[in-house]
């Protein structure tokens, strides 16, 4: 995913002189490296000082370009957080602050390296948008969405490498602020952001086993969140299910309860998330979501899905 | 370009008027920080400021009644808005608000208007425009990390069209920095050691101000360290913490245009 935004910036960046990349000492790896070589004087490293990195990125902003910050997600939200708050969301300056592993995917570095807690933090920003792509080719249609943007600022969440396609079937399209179809169904909507549309998609084909119709639902705009279409899903399906990497409060569950109380959708609705903990554990980072309940066997195990469906 | 001094402390004086004119609208209105920093953003202004391209910042937020009386001055406020200032339908606050006319970043939290105005200075350059940026802080913001690592990023990106004022009244909200914090001098070598080139004046005197900022180099970002007093030009307020933020009642308010007189060095 980390790949499918630098080659996207990358192209973004030969059409547009106005884009500029500010990383705080991360390593410029693969398509990166080659907006550096060709684009030396728009790649900033401002080192290991992430207040600049957000504060320079305002700066540039506020005299027409496009900047994007760029580091490990705890680094480019938590760290600078009073300078994204103030420099970008209260001027409403058209930056994207690229978060890389956002929830735990940094599962060998410990809790310091996690952002569990991003999705709430960015979306309490007045101004602030939150996107959360699945997939590479998901990557790459919300970069160049944050490419053209004059919105305002953004909190781009990206995975690390290695994330499955899922949107190639896609039955919609990207569109920013709108929920995406991936699988429409009758009875059951599962409805998860990030790269942890994975499990979503390995529990709904567990639901086909079991004779059910799905929607798999890609909500990778957390903020603004299409409140209409998180409706149409609550009361267009008998059985709705959210599962997101990061906090129990604050998300996307939070949210789709409290439009279920607002249009007394009939659904029943179960949300699945980060617990509310450090977890002090390490390992891949299956087996640390794992620490937290958030594996395809104990979500199964907790909509009553037959474990002898899933491996079929 | 020549600077007229004895026309800059006509302003002046007019300027910390209406300062304490002004502060009878709202209960704090940071008038010593404003009364530290006046000749400083006069010079900037007038002397130094290519009005149709370069940017003034004014990073010590809680000072910008020193900038409202100066953008006044020059039309680019219009009475109007002043009347306003810290009122309903007014869109002058106690700090200053980008979208403003003349307010090039919105400030008022400590420690952030260098690393913008790091990040304005280096886009001109992308921009292959002529253009420079002018920053006041305050002793105060470089107490901020963040602030340091604009100075680093300066001088490591050699911003010639940067130019920063540290207005050195010696004083934070609470005390003396330099009782308070004496490992924050001497302040002058620290900011050489950074990479900048650096000068220390009076930064009441608006002609040695001027001078040294006038006459710099040029070849990598420039700060000049502005000796002041903090509620200068009023006796009972200079030097003394409490003026950080208050307003004078009005009885205070007619000693202090008793008193009042052309600040000159």
């Amino acid at each position: 995913m980390r790949n499918a935004f630098a080659s996207t910036l990358y192209e973004a960046g030969k059409l547009d002189s106005r884009i500029v990349v500010v990383v705080a000492d991360i390593s410029p790896a693969g398509a990166m490296q080659k907006f550096r070589e060709e684009f030396p004087s728009r790649f900033i490293n401002t080192g290991v000082s992430e207040q600049i990195m957000i504060g320079m990125c305002a700066g540039m902003a506020l005299r027409g370009l496009r900047p994007f910050a760029y580091t490990i997600a705890t680094f480019a939200l938590y760290r600078p957080f009073e300078f994204v708050r103030d420099d970008l969301a209260y001027q409403n300056l058209p930056v994207t602050v690229v978060g890389i592993g956002g929830g735990i995917q940094y599962s060998l570095l410990g809790g310091t390296h996690h952002a569990q807690e991003d999705i709430a933090v960015a979306s309490a920003i007045p101004n602030m948008a939150v996107i959360a792509p699945c997939d590479p080719a998901e990557a790459h249609e919300a970069t160049l969405w944050c490419a053209g943007q004059e919105r305002g600022p953004v909190y781009l969440r990206l995975g690390k490498a290695g994330e499955p396609d899922l949107t190639g079937t896609a039955v919609d399209p990207f569109v920013f602020g709108k929920l995406r179809y991936l699988t429409r169904g009758r009875d059951v909507a599962i409805m998860a952001y990030g790269p942890i549309l994975k499990t979503a998609e390995v529990l709904a084909r567990r639901f086909e086993a079991d004779g059910q119709s799905v929607s798999l639902i890609s909500a990778h705009t957390i903020k603004p969140l299409d409140v209409e279409g998180v409706a149409e899903v609550l009361h267009a399906h008998r059985r709705v299910v959210v599962i997101e990497e990061t906090a129990p409060t604050g998300g996307l569950g939070p949210r789709a309860k409290e439009i279920a109380w607002d249009t007394k959708a009939p659904c029943e609705l179960q949300t699945f998330s980060l617990q509310d903990a450090f977890k002090h554990t390490y390992g891949t980072h299956g087996q640390v979501l794992a620490d937290h309940g958030l594996d395809p066997e104990a979500i199964s195990r907790k909509l009553g899905l037959s474990c002898e469906a899933i491996t079929a | 370009m020549t600077f007229d001094v004895a026309a800059s402390r006509r302003r002046c004086l007019a300027y910390r008027r209406r300062i304490l004119d002004i502060s009878q609208q709202a209960p704090a209105v940071h008038a010593a920080p404003a009364f530290s920093c006046v000749e400083m953003v006069d010079v900037v202004y007038r002397g130094l400021l290519r009005a149709d391209r370069d940017i003034f910042l004014m990073s010590k937020g809680h000072g910008c009644l020193a900038q409202y009386v100066v953008l006044q001055d020059l039309a680019v406020l219009d009475e109007h808005d002043v009347e306003l200032y810290c009122k309903p339908g007014g869109h002058l606050g106690a700090h200053p608000d980008y979208g403003v006319p003349g307010i090039a970043a919105s400030t008022g939290s400590l420690g952030h208007g260098l690393g913008m105005g790091v990040g304005m200075a280096y886009a001109e350059r992308i921009k292959r425009e002529d253009r420079r940026i002018y920053v006041l802080i305050s002793d105060g913001e470089l107490q901020e990390g963040s602030t340091w690592e604009a100075l680093m990023m300066a001088a490591n990106l050699k911003l010639d069209n940067l130019v920063a004022l540290v207005d050195l009244n010696d004083f934070s909200s609470l005390e003396r920095m330099s009782e308070g914090h004496p490992a924050f001098y001497p302040l002058v070598d620290k900011l050489a050691a950074f990479g900048w080139e650096v000068r220390q004046v009076n930064g009441h005197d608006a002609e040695a101000v001027h001078e040294a900022i006038a006459g710099r180099k040029g070849d990598r970002p420039f700060i000049l360290v502005g000796q002041t007093i903090k509620g200068k030009g009023v006796a009972y307020m200079e030097n003394v913490p409490i003026w950080h933020y208050r307003s004078p009642n009005p009885e205070e308010l007619a000693v202090a245009l008793a008193g009042i007189c052309e600040v000159s060095s």
